[in-house]
């Protein structure tokens, strides 16, 4: 059973949501402010967060981001708009994921579960052996860790699909659309901000220089790629 | 542009109006001050003239003797001067070529009316005044009796003629100079007309570009003056006007955002527990099951129209981004359909490999629309063909219903416009083609209806190729 962690402020629709999700198989756990979350967080852990943006108090960008500061746990966001301001800065806060409101249970599951599904196995883990090494870079395609110059570096479920999918073939061009699809599981209409936020979230963990990258190198007009190292 | 039998300009107008009036002035104090000075003058020598004839008759007549003969008559005519003719019954005594103008009904005019005449005639080209007197005898005893003796004189009044015009010649010159004066001044004044007029006239298109702050400074106290501080009042109710009209429009849009905004959380509630409540219907009695399932779908219309409502009030706003990418038209159009589950049901026709610069959801929005309204409204098969030009691309959706009427097709795009009132609980939100067309405004492109060759309805998207990604 999955333990999802609730914060919504609204006490209507957090009982609803919580309803809902739990007829999914999930343990949802709720909370109705920023402060009530993060100390619920760190009381004991869960793993997925489902936060509202529009909190009182600390509002949902700032909870995303000391989320982000304790650890790697996967945080799917509720915009209430949908507008770019939220998204863009949901996204560059460190969230996972995002959901518009108001959002059918169903596509909250599929996007959780999708979320879980990127920590658990790398793709074609069978062809590709369990050490593969980059340079500097040593990713284990079994433990599902990534080290730099020796030293480990802690990265999320979805930047670590996303750097697993890209050095899966080397040199190979993906688009935005293809990304969208192997790694957040999206649909045609997927949004591209999603992958542009977490390769530079990667290019932070992974790369000496982050404005000029080695690992994850863009090809203009296109997508991305691993190398040519 | 007309003709027209008067100058446009309201300066040349001025202009033309100033000088005609001076030049009528001018030729009117010419020609009255050249003809009373020629009259005097032309007055003054022909008096001139008869005296000096009378007298010189008066010096001489008395010295003549009676009956004269040719002799005397010479004398006589002598005495007068040139161009001179002196008869007396047959006799006759006449020198220069003028006299041949005297004229036998002068000298029967002479002979019997027995004084001093004169005329001013034109012959041979030239003014000359005729004189003509007959002598009288004045006996001792005091009564005077005709002699006989006629004297006639031509004298030329040539040099009168040319003293009058140049007299006319010079006031002409004179007035001449009154008219590059005259110019000057109704320059001057038409400067200082035109200037305020012109400063209304700019300040009147700044009102008319939308620059609402725009006012004139009325100077001095005459009618320009108060049609100036007219035009400003005017500026300033039309500014409160369009402010209010500005802040009340800028508050039903909020209101409208605020509303779906305010909407989303109710729906969201609504939206969770109505999943809930359709995994249970089955084990539900008949009339319970039946609620639950209006309800479930009701909340999915009201939760698509409020969707459409916050993408109108985003459009209203002008805060709807383009977000612009080079997409496989093929591909999109496609996975469009399939999304819908509308790949079978529709004749599609487009050119593979097709790279366009669009806004991807916003192109699916579209395309949803458009074929969605073809299946609502028209009748099945739904023809969509990708038509790719060198500037744009057009899209055309194409259904086998009945068409739009013409007063249909004016409204298809309006918000909540239903064209057949029976129709009116469609599914749809009554703001898809609204918002479609707005979409394809935001690519700087278009969306028309008309009419199909097969009779269907017909909408033609077209698409710029030059959009450049944002």
């Amino acid at each position: 059973m999955v333990s999802v962690l609730l914060i919504e402020d609204d006490p209507l629709l957090r009982r609803g949501l919580e309803l809902a999700l739990s007829r999914y198989g999930h343990e949802i756990r709720a909370a109705s402010s920023g402060e009530d979350g993060l100390h619920e967080f760190r009381r004991r852990p869960v793993d997925l967060v489902v936060l509202d943006l529009m909190l009182p108090g600390i509002d949902g960008l700032e909870v995303c981001r000391r989320l982000r500061s304790d650890g790697e746990v996967p945080v799917i966001m509720l915009t209430a708009r949908g507008d770019d301001f939220d998204v863009v800065g949901g996204l560059a806060a460190g969230a996972d994921d995002y959901v518009v409101k108001p959002a059918q249970p169903a596509v909250i599951d599929a996007r959780i579960r999708a979320v879980l599904r990127r920590g658990v196995s790398a793709p074609d883990v069978a062809s590709a052996g369990r050490m593969r090494t980059h340079r500097d870079l040593q990713i284990d395609t079994t433990a599902l860790t990534v080290s730099r110059q020796g030293v480990n570096v802690a990265l999320t479920a979805t930047e670590l699909r996303l750097l697993l999918t890209l050095s899966g073939s080397p040199e190979q061009v993906f688009s935005r659309q293809q990304l969208l699809r192997e790694v957040w599981e999206h649909d045609y209409l997927g949004d591209s901000r999603l992958v542009d936020n977490c390769v530079q979230r990667l290019r932070a963990k992974i790369e000496a220089n982050p404005a000029v990258p080695e690992y994850v190198q863009t090809v203009r007009g296109f997508g991305y790629r691993f190398g040519p190292l | 542009m007309t003709w027209r039998p008067w100058p446009r300009g309201l300066r040349t107008r001025l202009l033309a109006a100033f000088v005609l009036v001076t030049l009528l002035g001018a030729a009117a104090s010419v020609w009255a001050g050249t003809r009373s000075a020629g009259r005097a003058l032309v007055t003054s020598s022909q008096d001139q003239l008869v005296r000096g004839f009378s007298d010189q008759i008066g010096v001489v007549a008395p010295t003549l003797t009676y009956p004269p003969d040719q002799s005397a008559l010479d004398r006589l005519r002598a005495a007068v001067g040139a161009d001179t003719l002196v008869t007396y019954r047959d006799l006759r005594s006449g020198s220069g070529a003028g006299v041949d103008v005297v004229t036998d009904t002068l000298r029967q005019t002479v002979s019997t009316r027995n004084r001093m005449f004169s005329q001013r005639i034109t012959a041979h080209g030239r003014p000359l005044l005729l004189l003509g007197t007959s002598i009288v005898v004045t006996a001792p005893d005091g009564t005077r009796t005709a002699s006989g003796i006629e004297v006639f004189a031509v004298r030329d009044l040539s040099p009168v003629q040319h003293e009058v015009e140049n007299l006319t010649r010079a006031s002409i010159g004179a007035a001449a100079l009154v008219i590059p004066l005259a110019v000057l001044l109704a320059l001057l004044a038409a400067g200082s007309v035109l200037r305020p007029v012109r400063d209304l006239r700019d300040t009147a298109r700044r009102l008319a570009d939308g620059d609402l702050r725009a006012r004139t400074a009325p100077a001095g106290a005459d009618e320009l003056a108060e049609l100036t501080v007219t035009v400003n009042e005017m500026a300033e109710s039309l500014q409160a006007s369009i402010t209010t009209m500005q802040r009340m429009q800028a508050e039903a849009r909020r209101f409208a955002a605020d509303v779906s905004h305010e909407l989303r959380t109710p729906l969201s509630t609504l939206t969770a527990v109505m999943d809930v409540l359709s995994t249970v219907t089955d084990d539900l009695e008949p009339a319970v099951q039946e609620s639950a399932t209006l309800a479930i779908t009701e909340t999915h219309r009201l939760v698509r129209l409020v969707e459409d409502l916050m993408e109108v009030s985003r459009f209203d706003a002008g805060t709807a981004p383009l977000r612009i990418e080079d997409v496989e038209l093929a591909g999109a159009v496609r996975d469009c359909l399939r999304a819908r589950s509308w790949l079978d049901q529709v004749v599609l026709t487009v050119p593979e490999q097709l790279w366009v610069p669009v806004d991807r959801r916003r192109l699916d929005v579209i395309l949803a629309n458009l074929v969605a309204n073809a299946f609502r409204h028209g009748r099945p098969p739904v023809l969509v063909s990708v038509l790719p030009a060198v500037a744009q691309v057009l899209i055309t959706v194409v259904d086998h219903g009945p068409g739009l009427d013409d007063g249909v097709r004016d409204h298809v795009f309006d918000r909540f416009y239903k064209a057949d009132a029976a129709r009116s609980r469609s599914t749809g939100s009554g703001l898809g083609l609204a918002i479609a067309l707005e979409n394809a405004r935001l690519h700087g492109g278009g969306l028309t209806a008309g009419r199909a060759e097969t009779g269907g309805a017909q909408f033609v998207l077209r698409i710029p190729r030059n959009v450049r990604p944002s």
